[in-house]
């Protein structure tokens, strides 16, 4: 079986939003694909030593709440701690792995890792703070892999 | 049911772990020999048969039982 490739671009920096990169990518690494992610602008967060992601409901109508409550309410001081801390409470509650156990999955599994150079520079980020073993690259890096890939998604 | 060679339960996990562990788990197998799975994501039974489909590992069996979910895979 010829060994087929999965480009991802990982562009958001949140609890939610850091799942579907890391879920597809480790899954595709499972299922025999070389995988390589690209990850700019927030995504760089979910390269952090310290993957401290939050989430908030500000901005999201989309996302369920316990209880209906007014979007002023949602933007007070100390709501995000907390809806941070409901989510990962659920998702323990159901069986969803953690960030850090997905990403640990994907290095595990030789998931290629590209952290956008340019974004780095532009947030002052130092690769101290991320893990090792990520390399760095730009738009040309990243077509470099995703011209030869059989699917390339954006998140 | 059919023998096997090596257990994996993955009950209480949630998409995509069973599936990755079942992919640890087949690794340290040699082939020919089979992986028997309990889960209990009602998703990992369309996606055991992807797995196997995509892999070309043989799925052998698949059954529900008292709301689990029980996989027989034979490694390739």
């Amino acid at each position: 079986m010829a060994e087929k490739r999965l480009a991802i671009i990982a562009t958001k920096g949140t609890l939610d939003w850091g799942y579907p990169p890391f879920i597809l990518a480790s899954t595709a690494a499972a299922l025999g694909y070389d995988v390589e992610v690209f990850f700019t602008f927030y995504g760089l967060n979910l390269l952090r030593k310290n993957l401290d992601l939050k989430v908030t409901s500000v901005g999201n109508p989309g996302m369920p709440m316990p209880m209906p409550m007014p979007v002023l309410l949602q933007a007070l001081p100390g709501m995000q701690s907390m809806m941070t801390m409901m989510m990962k409470q659920k998702m323990k509650k159901k069986g969803v792995a953690s960030l850090e156990e997905l990403r640990s999955l994907c290095i595990e599994a030789d998931v290629k890792m590209v952290a956008c150079q340019m974004t780095v520079d532009l947030f002052d980020m130092s690769p101290s703070e991320f893990i090792d073993g990520i390399e760095y690259g730009g738009a040309a890096t990243f077509f470099e892999f995703a011209g030869e890939s059989d699917i390339c998604l954006f998140i | 049911m059919a023998n096997f060679d090596e257990e994996l339960d993955a009950s209480g996990l949630n998409c995509p772990m069973p599936i990755l562990k079942a992919k640890k788990a087949l690794a340290k197998l040699s082939g020919g020999q089979v992986l028997h799975i309990i889960a209990t994501d009602p998703g990992a039974v369309k996606d055991f048969e992807a797995f196997a489909k995509q892999t070309g590992n043989e799925l052998m069996e698949s059954r529900e039982e008292g709301g689990k979910f029980y996989f027989l895979i034979k490694k390739s």
